[in-house]
């Protein structure tokens, strides 16, 4: 088993604000993704959300501060897998509810240091 | 005489335990089997003395005072005293004579708790402190130990003498952790009691009274922890909460033959009603703080399956109970629970999907559980499953339930 990171990203100012049973209904579905993930033993870390508050420091110490969150395709979260391959790991990030809203997942293998 | 008989296994259980954790915390941890010896030559004698001479006014008080005189006595014969607990012993300048063992309520209540820290040290393995709690804190026999864990005695014996040597290695003493150190070690003592109630509840052995007295054993340790201020902590609560959600159904789940009902076919009329009281009342205890552990989740879980009725809501917040469970902490038989509840909250296709991923084809219940979400979908896929989890499973508990399903599908 290998660990893969999961990046979600998304047009965060785009995305229509549902009602609350709709919000509901959405959560829903991202607790049934990663418990699903979980009851498979594949997850290592279930990460977090990123604010849209953050700065990036640049050569020269240029300082660009956010709001992330206006750029379209921005970083909104994270999540730790285990699988057996880039292929396994895909198949499970295809479960994720995140392109019902226009958005993305990243997966990316990580090489343990 | 058969008064006598009568009383001295009852007395056996409720005291020897208690002897045998004020002694120990006298001598020592290193010499528990001192403690042990004069616990159950106390008993011995008592069996001989009463049989003959009738019972004494005060069993209990009888028992109290030989133990004392015994522990003196040993004290007073034996070279190991000035050796090596003479040093031990606070006050060590005192006589034998004016030893104080101390056989008060709150002592003995104190002594078992810094016993069962002491039996729950991170050291030995949840195996050998689940058989060290049967014995010492739950006046268990031997055999009955072998019994319940489905073994033999030697191995039973093993066991102890290995946990009982590896504390003396590690100089373990019987005394509350520091307050630093409470929460981590609190945790150990939580999850071998949580252990030892599932040993009792989910154990195919056939004893069922015996199943059943360990369950009630381990609730009467954690209650200690709840007396305590310092252990009476939320997660503590939680852990008695589950444990009375699931004591709850004792009468309901087992029929006169000794075979498992399952859940959905239980009367729900034998349910005890105090008990889920009970586990109500803890869960709002357990609901404070910001630490949400496992036994949290599992008394809800629970909670929601002591309402009989499938309500969409039910099944959806066990389903995001289970969601939750999982990312604490995985096991098979969360991942197998949490895939039924799935079935009954988003359908069974949904659920057959999930199961396929489990990657648990060697386990009984896996078979079984794809099974039952075939049934009704492709009887032919659903038989074989049944089959296959009726060639892997050991239990004739579970023999039984998976031929009956069996042969409802034959009824289909």
């Amino acid at each position: 088993m290998k660990e893969f990171l999961f990046v979600f990203r998304n047009d965060y100012q785009a995305v229509h604000k549902g009602s609350p049973d709709e919000m509901q209904a959405e959560t829903k579905q991202w607790m049934d993704w990663i418990g699903g993930i979980a009851a498979q033993n594949k997850l290592v870390d279930r990460g977090n959300r990123l604010s849209s508050e953050g700065n990036t420091i640049k050569p020269g110490n240029v300082i660009t501060d956010g709001p992330f969150m206006e750029i379209k395709e921005a970083i909104g979260g994270y999540t730790l897998i285990r699988a057996e391959s880039l292929e396994d790991a895909t198949e499970i990030a295809k479960g994720c509810p995140i392109y019902q809203f226009g958005g993305s997942v990243e997966v990316r293998a990580i090489n343990p240091l | 005489m058969e008064q006598s008989e009568q009383l001295i296994p009852h007395l056996f259980r409720s005291e020897y335990r208690k002897l045998t954790a004020v002694l120990t915390k006298i001598f020592g941890l290193e010499h528990i089997e001192i403690a042990e010896d004069i616990s159950s030559d106390t008993f011995l004698l008592a069996s001989e003395t009463w049989g003959i001479k009738g019972l004494p006014e005060n069993p209990v008080a009888w028992l109290y005072t030989v133990a004392k005189n015994k522990a003196k006595d040993y004290l007073k014969r034996n070279t190991l005293f000035e050796q090596k607990i003479m040093p031990q012993i606070q006050n060590s300048t005192s006589e034998i004579q004016e030893l104080e063992i101390d056989l008060s309520e709150q002592n003995i209540t104190d002594c078992q708790l810094q016993m069962m820290f002491a039996i729950c040290h991170p050291s030995i393995s949840s195996e050998a402190q689940i058989s060290l709690s049967l014995r010492v804190l739950c006046g268990f026999g031997i055999d009955e130990i072998a019994t319940a864990f489905l073994t033999n005695k030697e191995v039973i014996n093993k066991r102890l003498f290995r946990a009982k040597e590896k504390l003396r290695e590690e100089q373990v003493k019987i005394e509350f952790p520091n307050p630093s150190a409470i929460e981590d070690r609190l945790e150990v003592v939580l999850r071998t009691l949580y252990l030892l109630f599932n040993e009792g509840y989910y154990s195919s052995g056939k004893d069922i009274t015996l199943r059943k007295d360990v369950c009630l054993e381990a609730m009467r340790l954690t209650n200690l922890l709840l007396e305590n201020k310092s252990t009476n902590k939320p997660a503590v609560n939680a852990l008695i909460s589950l444990m009375c959600f699931h004591a709850s159904r004792f009468e309901a789940r087992v029929n006169v033959n000794g075979e498992t009902i399952l859940y959905q076919d239980q009367n729900e009329n034998l349910w005890n009603a105090e008990l889920i009281l009970q586990g109500q009342y803890f869960l709002n205890h357990a609901s404070v703080g910001n630490k949400l552990s496992k036994y949290h989740l599992e008394a809800g879980i629970a909670y929601w399956h002591t309402l009989k009725q499938d309500t969409e809501e039910k099944w959806e917040s066990i389903l995001q109970l289970y969601n939750k469970l999982l990312q604490l902490e995985y096991s098979p038989m969360a991942a197998l629970n949490r895939t039924y509840a799935l079935s009954k909250a988003n359908g069974k296709n949904d659920a057959i999907i999930a199961a396929e991923k489990l990657n648990l084809s060697n386990n009984h219940l896996y078979h079984a559980l794809l099974g039952n979400l075939y049934t009704g979908i492709d009887n032919a896929i659903a038989r074989s499953h049944f089959q296959t989890a009726l060639k892997l499973t050991k239990s004739k508990a579970d023999k039984t339930v998976i031929a009956r399903s069996i042969s409802n599908l034959d009824a289909l």
